[in-house]
């Protein structure tokens, strides 16, 4: 194993662990605000996806097809919160469970009346295809795109909660939901905003990894429980713990499924290592997260 | 007696009546739906006793209801193979007894529980439904990656397991084994729930600070439901891998950890038969669907949609029009 | 999903029997929601496409589908109430090794046909073998087997194995292993449902291989090519059929370029069912058949050959017509083996891009020539 190699490895959960920030500040700012647990998350990831490939179709064009991804994803985000989700503010956890488990059989079997039953076609924009050399290390430059975009959002969203207006009553939301109010903010508008704007991330996250996955109806919710993964190791609530917690998983699973079966060919045969290996490095995540609970049963950054 | 007394009674004897009825008039198949409506039934009532009673949410009770699975299917197949179950540290054989697979899948569920919940009853809130959910995921890697027995591609029980001299292919014969249990489980949550076990419980629920203060720690009430919840749900595994004659890691999945928690909503949250009710119907809502359209779970979520939004209690609260007084 | 199907075609592949047929009912059970539905539309689409050709002979048989969601237990679940409410006489559709592992032993112990569209698990190929199974597709590890071989003809020496940790998976490499013939440059296995494979790329691509061999079904495949093909390690790609069919190449386009793959059936196959098939199955449905449209087409082909002869009250006779598959197949020679899976050819296929855009497959070799499976001298039937 050659030091490029690792460094290719840690680029890598990186990457990973940037997708999954998008798809997880979501989530946390969403419940940190309204106290909404929303397992329809993923459905916006699939809805970004679709939205991207559709639009790229049509025009061909990689930028448009992010926007409408955006777009998209928003609008769907908003209609939800509108329609269903702002009943439920005030409901326990149990109910906003049912609610968006519902809503997730909605959006997948809804997506593939309208798409059909087969993946759709996206591919990566003409010029991030192929690799970037970083010394002696060649790297997909579409990959290193979604690392760029990745922090570029954390560090946008960063701005917008600790430097604007909209900030300011989205932490007075997290902190005291009856002040705001007796602030004079109109929560339900502002409840609104917060929910399309996770909405947002998860179409972006879905429309960045349309083009090196498989646009299908389904794919949202292996991500969305990784997400959840994340924003519990985190601490829910806290952007900054969905970062810290996505590239900790990140990280964690990449080099999980490249180091463990070497590490365990140390010690037995090698199919037997690259066997127990594979099934160790799938359960690594949630043995992280198991550990990091028993730990410290609020999370990384919770409170 | 009480309104939802009444309809307990009425929806348990409509059971036995639905299903005796198709059995006699041929249809087998209906058998079959009402036998795997009282199996999830059973499941849901003891997730129930977590969800409702002790307010903890678990996202993660397939894992418990494959448990349960696998002790059926990995006894039976054993025993079909005349392969020893285990050599060390002494030689263990398999067995197609019904009784003794009941007992080992809720002993083997209750053992697994049992550090499951002490570890994430640390925890609360979302925490506890997402670390619930990491361990039954843990499960369900292991069971899709281990090869002995199965893997993805599952077990395969081939004949019902044995209860002594009952003929268990027959489809009335097993809906009445499984309805047997159904009401044996009742019985026991009824008790326990009016015990002073269940009194701890609600108090865990809604004020543990004055349980505390009564000397006893809400933790352990807590854990004992956990685990006792796991148990029924394991048992009810145990039984549907015999419905299925198959069992398979798809039992373990955080789908199935979902639509129990849907059963037990649709029903009504805290009342002794919400979950039998919710299987019930949610069973009927899946056959009678699918035959309408392939986009069947499109209907079908909006149908839930509908229920939590608007019916709050479950159905049960929609019929008796009462909160739930547990 | 319950059709009751009235075809009133009149087009007809099949010659117009003296028709002693009693009329049938079979039960399809296929995978028709959820991500994984591509598939089993594809077959049940073949599938109903060849009776609706066969006209009247076709009307005798009618269909009822139902949706296995892709679960195993609601696979069983369905079959028992097709054996017992709908009375069905065949039972076919499958396309997922578990779940036909999960239906299979139990319904052709009620002695019932099972006629397999897809899925071809070793267990019920070897021991498990039974008089009432019927494999129409082909044994699992047959694709892999065919492509192991192909790849000492295209002169790889050092190939990378990947495939998902579940059996399926390991037969897939095993079966690769059995006939390739250089060295290995590593053998990875991935969790199942993976979709993100930067870590095993850049294995590959330290690993010093000349080629890369993998099985990732449906979209752990389509996310491969695509990232596979992005990563710049200009090594080529193979891997079988299923992983570069007609529910994938769409979706990955020019990534795929170039990749070989094994196949029992090609679109470009040339003879004159197959040409008319595909023909047809545009018309149709407006896209190219899948390789699962194939297999769904003939076996519903089969199902029609054996109505011809026999009556399906006499269960013997209606075996002896099944088993001597008699019926003009779309993948121009096929015959059953002792252990009642096909004998057939398996071609090497190359992904290309047809003048008018479309990404698909063209034949470039033979693999194997009437290929016998590996496990049907463990099948004790004659």
């Amino acid at each position: 194993m050659t030091a490029t190699l690792l460094i290719e490895q840690l680029l890598n959960g990186l990457q990973f662990g940037t997708m999954l920030f998008l798809m997880a500040a979501g989530l946390t700012l969403v419940f940190g605000v309204m106290g909404l647990i929303n397992l329809a998350h993923g459905s916006l990831y699939m809805v970004g996806a679709f939205a991207a490939a559709t639009a790229a179709a049509a025009t061909g064009n990689f930028l448009f097809a992010l926007v409408a991804a955006l777009a998209a994803a928003a609008l769907a985000g908003a209609l939800m919160e509108m329609l269903v989700l702002r009943r439920l503010y005030r409901r326990d956890h149990l109910d906003q469970v049912l609610a968006t488990f519902a809503l997730i059989l909605i959006f997948s079997e809804g997506t593939r009346w309208v798409f059909g039953s087969f993946p759709l076609y996206l591919d990566v924009p003409k010029a991030l295809a192929g690799t970037v050399r970083i010394g002696s290390l060649s790297y997909p430059a579409y990959r290193l795109a979604i690392i760029v975009i990745g922090v570029t959002t954390a560090i946008g969203l960063w701005a917008l909660i600790n430097r604007t207006r909209l900030g300011v009553q989205i932490r007075a939301g997290e902190a005291d939901r009856e002040m705001i109010a007796a602030l004079g903010i109109d929560i339900a508008r502002l409840y609104t905003i917060v929910f399309a704007l996770g909405a947002a991330l998860a179409g972006l996250a879905g429309a960045l990894i349309g083009p090196i996955q498989s646009v299908q109806v389904g794919m949202g919710e292996p991500v969305l429980i990784m997400a959840f993964v994340v924003v519990v190791i985190g601490g829910i609530g806290s952007i900054k713990g969905a970062l810290a917690g996505a590239i900790l998983v990140g990280v964690t699973d990449t080099l999980g499924r490249f180091l463990l079966p070497v590490l365990l060919g140390t010690v037995m045969e090698p199919s037997a290592a690259t066997a127990v290996g594979s099934a160790l490095a799938s359960m690594s995540i949630y043995i992280l997260m198991a550990l990091i609970l028993v730990w410290r049963p609020t999370g990384l950054m919770g409170s | 007696m009480t309104r939802e007394s009444l309809l307990n009674i009425a929806v348990l004897a409509g059971f036995l009546a639905v299903a005796i009825i198709a059995s006699l008039s041929g249809q087998p198949y209906l058998v079959t739906l009402a036998t795997k409506a009282v199996i999830l039934g059973l499941a849901g009532v003891g997730l129930n006793l977590a969800l409702g009673y002790g307010g903890l949410v678990s996202f993660g009770h397939a894992a418990f209801f494959g448990i349960g699975g696998y002790a059926a299917g990995i006894l039976a197949s054993a025993a079909q193979n005349y392969e020893p179950l285990m050599t060390w540290p002494m030689e263990l054989a398999g067995t197609t007894s019904m009784p003794i697979i009941w007992a080992t899948a809720v002993i083997a569920a209750g053992l697994i529980a049992l550090p499951i919940g002490a570890l994430s009853l640390r925890t609360g809130g979302v925490h506890f439904i997402m670390i619930t959910l990491a361990f039954a995921q843990m499960i369900y890697y292991f069971a899709i990656s281990w090869p002995a027995y199965g893997g993805e591609d599952g077990l395969s029980i081939y004949v019902r397991n044995s209860l002594g001299a009952l003929d268990t292919m027959d489809p009335l014969t097993f809906f009445l084994i499984a309805f047997a249990l159904l009401l044996l489980v009742l019985a026991l949550t009824f008790m326990a729930t009016r015990a002073r076990f269940g009194l701890a419980l609600a108090m865990a629920r809604q004020n543990p600070l004055r349980l505390t203060s009564m000397g006893v720690r809400p933790f352990r009430v807590r854990l004992a439901a956990f685990v006792l919840s796991a148990m029924a749900v394991a048992l009810a595994g145990a039984l549907y891998a015999d419905l299925n004659r198959f069992v398979s890691p798809s039992m373990l999945s955080w789908q199935i950890s979902g639509e129990l928690i849907v059963l037990v909503i649709l029903g009504g949250v805290g009342r002794p038969l919400g979950p039998v009710i919710g299987a019930a119907i949610f069973v009927l809502l899946e056959a009678w669907l699918g035959h309408l359209t392939d986009y069947w779970q499109l209907p079908l979520g909006l149908v839930l949609l509908l229920v939590v939004l608007f019916a709050r209690g479950g159905v049960i609260g929609l019929l008796t029009g009462r909160n739930a007084n547990a | 999903m319950k059709r009751i199907l009235t075809t009133a075609a009149l087009a007809a592949i099949l010659a117009a029997s003296t028709a002693t047929a009693a009329p049938l009912k079979v039960g399809f059970i296929s995978t028709l929601s959820g991500g994984g539905a591509g598939l089993g539309i594809d077959a049940r689409d073949g599938f109903l496409l060849a009776l609706k050709q066969a006209g009247d002979a076709g009307s005798e048989i009618t269909v009822i589908t139902e949706d296995d969601q892709q679960k195993p237990e609601i696979g069983v679940q369905l079959a028992d109430k097709m054996i017992q409410s709908d009375k069905v006489d065949i039972l076919t559709g499958i396309i997922f090794s578990n779940i036909a592992l999960a239906v299979v032993p139990a319904a052709v112990k009620q002695d019932k046909f099972y006629l397999s569209v897809n899925a071809g698990p070793s267990q019920l190929a070897g021991k498990g073998c039974d008089p009432n199974y019927f494999n129409v597709a082909y044994q699992n590890d047959n694709q892999h087997e065919a492509m192991g071989e192909y790849s000492n003809t295209l002169g790889y020496k050092n190939a990378f194995i990947l495939a998902p940790n579940y059996p399926a998976g390991k037969d897939s490499l095993n079966g690769f292993k059995r006939f390739y013939k250089g060295e290995l440059a590593g053998e990875n296995y991935v969790k199942l449902g993976q979709t993100d494979f930067a870590a095993e790329i850049a294995q590959i691509k330290a690993s010093g291989a000349d080629s890369v061999f993998f099985f990732l079904p449906g979209g752990m495949g389509i996310s491969f090519i695509k990232q596979f093909s992005n990563a710049g390690t200009g090594l080529p790609m193979m891997g079988p059929g299923f992983s570069f069919d007609q529910d994938v190449l769409p979706a990955v386009g020019d990534a795929a370029l170039g990749a070989h793959n094994a196949a029992q059936w090609s679109p470009d196959l040339d003879n004159p069912a197959n040409k008319a098939f595909v023909e047809a199955f545009e018309a149709e449905y407006k896209r190219l058949p899948s390789v699962y449209a194939s297999q769904g087409y003939d076996t519903a082909l089969l199902i029609l050959s054996a109505q011809a002869k026999a009556d399906i009250a006499d269960h013997d006779a209606y075996h002896a017509a099944l088993k001597a598959a008699d019926f003009p197949t779309v993948r121009g020679s096929f015959r059953f083996g002792n252990n009642q899976h096909p004998i057939q050819n398996f071609y090497a296929r190359e992904v290309v891009k047809r003048d008018d855009g479309v990404v698909t497959n063209k034949i470039v070799g033979t693999a194997f020539e009437d290929h016998v499976d590996a496990y049907a001298a463990e099948c004790p039937m004659k």
